[in-house]
């Protein structure tokens, strides 16, 4: 057993609004090991970005609470100076985030920017650093790397933006990626490609990944582990194939039971989950998934623990039923696993 | 680039030609404004009105007027009808004059302008922030002959008094090659009055822009760089929310050349070409309002163009030329 990479105990982060505090991540836990792929799951809102951006120290500012501790090969990061976060960033964690359309500066050539960040790490010449940019482009598939370094990002396609926002990721060779919602704003065909580069980093040079998605398809292709996050909260974790084919959290199966799959008859609607995600500013007591559970009893008021129940080792759930009655109550075939079939 | 060029010159010479008739025209439509009358002098006789009308042509048709005037104009022969003298040769007199307030402003503005623009948007929100902002809006509502003529009252001639010399001038104007020195001091409170009601109109654009550009994702792509935080806001927020900034300097920096400095000459009496433009319009003095009106339409139109330049310069995915890139 390896150590972890990044190792995240108790993480909370809530933001000053003007309507109150909302409680965007609510003692999230978990960690990373070198080279490891992990996919954080879960509906808009439930906290898997703001996780993300706060270990990259990205959420800072003046109305934000940000308790817990998080390293990443060993440094601290939630205490740490801004001038400390900035070795961290880029040398230790880099960040691709949803939209490749926004997230390159307009006004710079690709290739600058990606040479911006080597510049600011290594004592390195012009010259070399954009040179290095132009490896970095090729590596992460773009064909004529020279030309395309010198081009502007408008044109560029969203998911060569998306290579270029990677291979600046990959800049300074850090141990780990993490991934806000790479393909989110990208058609399938170039989803699946730029999936494909992930594995293959992932695969050839050991970079751990952090995946974070709402979308299980994505999940499934690529992920080791996977975290489905619920209003802040850890709700369950374990391998993929534990989450996939003994998943104990109610809310796990109706996020399971709403995949599109084409070796089901095809239903007139697609399968939802019944009812909203709960407001962060007045999360519901106990567990937060209750208002919307169909099997919710009275226990379900006070807070479960994130631990194993039913499942195998490595398997932990926030959910009271205990592992008999989630074998006997899910049935991922049928509509009432947590989920229902609207009426038509 | 050439065909650019090119497009731009076409379209500068039109306007400049719809300027030059419009202007000409009302001439022909304010009334009393009979030039023979007005040239002729006190109770002139019916005879001597028409000799001047028919040695200056104003019999003529408007047409044949509007001809000769611009060859006038183009030829350097244009005379004032109150004065006598040269027009052009006037023009250029006074464009040093302009040209030394215009510019300094321009300087001045721009750089308090940015650096306000930056402070209150670092600290928006804060009681500076919003100290400052009632400070830039003061400094916008006020109007310039009125400031201007504060400052040349209680600075220059008060002050003076009090003080036993001159802090400040009391108006007027020094060459720079006579005098560097009493140049800048002459300079200095028209600068001043000329610039406030733009650095606080600069300030609040700027602080607007960086606080919209701050929000970007690509500014936050560069924080996750792990550049300083100088260099976030130097390099991304700041440039990007220059472009605007930019483009609006070109343009009211030609305004003010082309007579959008009327009211600080008059006030600080620097007989620049927003003065003489002011003089002669009290007296409706048709050649020098026709050249001066020109003269500041050409210059519109020029940083117009420069402007368009930098702007494309500024930020790629401007193109000056259609049909160059998507």
């Amino acid at each position: 057993m390896s150590e972890p990479l990044l190792e995240v105990d108790d993480l909370r982060v809530s933001f000053a609004t003007e309507d109150g505090s909302v409680q965007a991540v609510d003692g999230v836990s978990f960690e990373v090991k070198p080279g490891e792929v992990l996919a954080v799951v879960g509906e808009s809102g439930c906290g898997k970005s703001v996780t993300a951006m706060t270990l990259m120290g990205l959420t800072r500012g003046s109305n934000a609470t940000i308790s817990g501790r998080a390293t990443v090969g060993g440094v601290e990061l939630i205490e740490a100076s801004d001038e400390d976060l900035r070795d961290v960033r880029g040398e230790k964690l880099a960040m691709i985030f949803q939209d490749p359309m926004t997230s390159l500066n307009p006004v710079y050539r690709v290739g600058d920017q990606i040479a911006e960040q080597i510049l600011a790490h290594r004592d390195v010449s012009k010259q070399e650093a954009a040179d290095r940019a132009i490896e970095l482009l090729d590596a992460v598939g773009i064909p004529a790397p020279a030309d395309r370094a010198r081009a502007y990002p408008h044109e560029f396609s969203g998911g060569m933006r998306q290579r270029a926002m990677i291979a600046m990721g990959l800049s300074l060779e850090p141990p780990m990626l993490i991934a806000d919602e790479p393909t989110t704003a990208l058609d399938v065909t170039i989803q699946a490609q730029i999936l494909r580069l992930l594995k293959n980093l992932n695969a050839e040079r050991g970079l751990a990944v952090m995946l974070i998605t709402h979308d299980l398809g994505v999940v499934a292709d690529i992920a080791d582990r996977v975290l489905v996050m619920y209003a802040g909260r850890v709700v369950e974790t374990g391998t993929l194939e534990q989450i996939f084919y003994d998943p104990q959290h109610p809310y796990t199966w109706g996020l399971l039971g709403s995949i599109m799959r084409l070796d089901r008859p095809r239903a007139d609607r697609l399968a939802q989950i019944k009812g909203q995600p709960p407001s962060l500013l007045s999360p519901p007591e106990g567990c937060h998934f209750r208002p919307r559970c169909p099997h919710a009893f009275d226990r379900c008021t006070e807070i479960p623990p994130l631990e194993q129940r039913g499942g195998t080792h490595g398997h932990a759930d926030r959910c009271w039923l205990s592992g008999e009655q989630k074998k006997t109550l899910r049935v991922l075939e049928s509509g009432d696993i947590g989920l229902e079939m609207p009426a038509a | 680039m050439s065909r650019f060029v090119a497009r731009r010159v076409i379209s500068m010479l039109f306007v400049l030609f719809a300027v030059s008739v419009i202007t000409f025209l009302i001439f022909n439509v304010i009334p009393g404004n009979d030039p023979a009358v007005r040239m002729a002098g006190k109770q002139p006789t019916v005879e001597q009105i028409e000799a001047i009308r028919q040695e200056w042509g104003f019999d003529e048709s408007i047409i044949v007027q509007y001809g000769t005037t611009m060859e006038k104009l183009f030829t350097g022969n244009m005379i004032s009808y109150t004065t006598q003298l040269d027009v052009v040769n006037e023009i250029w007199k006074g464009l040093p004059r302009t040209l030394s307030l215009a510019i300094g402003a321009a300087v001045i503005w721009m750089l308090f302008g940015v650096g306000l623009g930056l402070y209150t948007a670092m600290r928006a929100g804060k009681v500076s922030d919003r100290l400052l902002t009632v400070l830039a809006l003061v400094g916008i509502s006020m109007p310039v002959f009125w400031i201007g003529a504060l400052m040349n009252h209680y600075l220059g001639f008060e002050l003076s008094q009090t003080l036993g010399f001159e802090l400040f001038p009391n108006g007027g104007y020094v060459e720079f090659a006579e005098s560097p020195l009493e140049w800048l001091h002459h300079l200095i409170l028209p600068w001043t009055a000329l610039s406030i009601l733009f650095i606080g109109l600069y300030s609040r654009v700027l602080r607007g822009n960086i606080l919209d550009t701050i929000n970007e994702d690509y500014v936050r792509t560069a924080r996750a760089k792990g550049l300083s935080e100088r260099q976030v806001l130097l390099k991304h927020v700041l440039r990007n929310s220059m472009i605007p900034i930019v483009t609006l300097w070109g343009l009211d920096f030609a305004v003010v050349i082309g007579g959008g400095a009327i009211l600080t000459e008059t006030v600080f009496n620097l007989q620049g070409v927003g003065q003489y433009a002011a003089d002669a319009i009290g007296q409706l003095d048709q050649p020098p309002i026709l050249a001066v009106t020109m003269f500041g339409a050409f210059f519109v139109v020029f940083f117009n163009t420069i402007v368009d330049v930098v702007y494309a310069a500024l930020d790629p995915r401007i193109r000056l030329e259609s049909g160059d890139t998507a």
